[in-house]
């Protein structure tokens, strides 16, 4: 019986993950949401608690639901789940678990040019997104009872609008009704993101992902992590051009970019790389 | 023990406690009440 490639075995755990964070799909018919008690638990992705099929809550979601609350402006709670997932896996999430990981990366797979990011720098946006629209806009702009808005799921999410708002509007005319200018500027942002992750590999992740911004900044210290074996690198540079997310895995190996994916220990021809959860 | 392993297992502790606290301050009931319910934000809605 031939053995699994690791990316045979990541896509398994990609598309299992997916399932089990979505596993409520007979509600996807009937436009209803999940209820029970998952929902006090955050997946470790990016997954819309209003999409009809999710047992789990979003982590980004819940950190705003939580900051916006009026009695308290951070979430200790979602912060510390993300603290001890991010500390075990880093962005390895983002390379097996999350459900918009997995989206994109089959969107990429359609034919078109493909190209990299026009300007490196763009990377950073994610930070920007995460400090203004997660943490301080719901915490600050809030109403006459002191709730904020969750501005990155209202302004920014795609992941909302694929998962939640397309479905929740295709079974609910209420909602079509009452749908304008947000839902139309919503749907241009998924259409440029679909389009985004068509053309570069990997995009929102690499750009406008508030938690893939989190668990980055992880990476450098996450159990899970890259190990390069200086001695046997030949510095080829096969790594730098299989990577996704377009790092040098052999002068960055915690770089925050990273997800872990492993193409690039796959493809050395020293086999200098390895995923490792010990040193 | 290295530097690595004693940040990880610092960061660790820091994430449960931070869970721990909170709980005790009743965030969950918040993140459950906002993940049952239709997120007009979130399907834009508003």
């Amino acid at each position: 019986m031939t053995s699994l490639s690791h990316n045979m075995k990541r896509r398994l755990i990609q598309w299992i993950a997916f399932a089990m964070t979505n596993a409520q799909i007979g509600n996807l018919g009937m436009g209803k949401l999940y209820k029970g008690p998952w929902k006090q638990f955050c997946s470790p992705g990016l997954n819309c608690y209003s999409c009809p099929a999710a047992v789990t809550a979003c982590p980004i979601g819940a950190m705003q639901a939580v900051g916006g609350a009026g009695q308290f402006n951070i979430s200790f709670y979602i912060i510390g789940i993300l603290m001890l997932i991010g500390i075990l896996l880093g962005r390895a999430v983002c390379g097996f678990l999350c459900p918009f990981g997995l989206f994109q990366e089959l969107l990429h797979k359609l034919p078109s040019p493909k190209r990299l990011l026009p300007w490196k720098k763009l990377i950073y946006l994610k930070y920007v997104v995460l400090i203004v629209f997660v943490i301080l806009l719901p915490a600050i702009f809030t109403n006459y009872m002191g709730i904020g808005d969750p501005a990155f799921c209202k302004y920014i999410c795609p992941a909302g609008t694929l998962e939640g708002g397309i479905p929740l509007l295709l079974t609910h005319p209420e909602l079509r009704q009452a749908a304008g200018n947000l839902f139309l500027w919503k749907m241009m942002l998924l259409l440029a993101v679909i389009i985004g992750s068509v053309v570069i590999e990997r995009f929102f992740c690499k750009v406008l992902c508030p938690l893939g911004a989190i668990y980055g900044l992880l990476n450098r210290f996450s159990v899970y992590h890259l190990h390069v074996d200086d001695k046997k690198c030949i510095s080829c540079g096969a790594c730098s051009r299989l990577c996704p997310m377009e790092i040098s895995p052999v002068f960055s190996p915690d770089s925050a970019e990273c997800i872990r994916c492993g193409k690039c220990a796959g493809q050395c021809p020293e086999q200098a790389i390895h995923m490792v959860w010990k040193k | 023990m290295s530097r690595r392993r004693g940040i990880q297992i610092l960061i660790g502790l820091a994430g449960a406690f931070l869970v721990v606290m909170g709980i005790e301050r009743g965030e969950v009931p918040v993140v459950l009440h906002k993940a049952v319910n239709i997120c007009l934000e979130c399907i834009g809605i508003g």
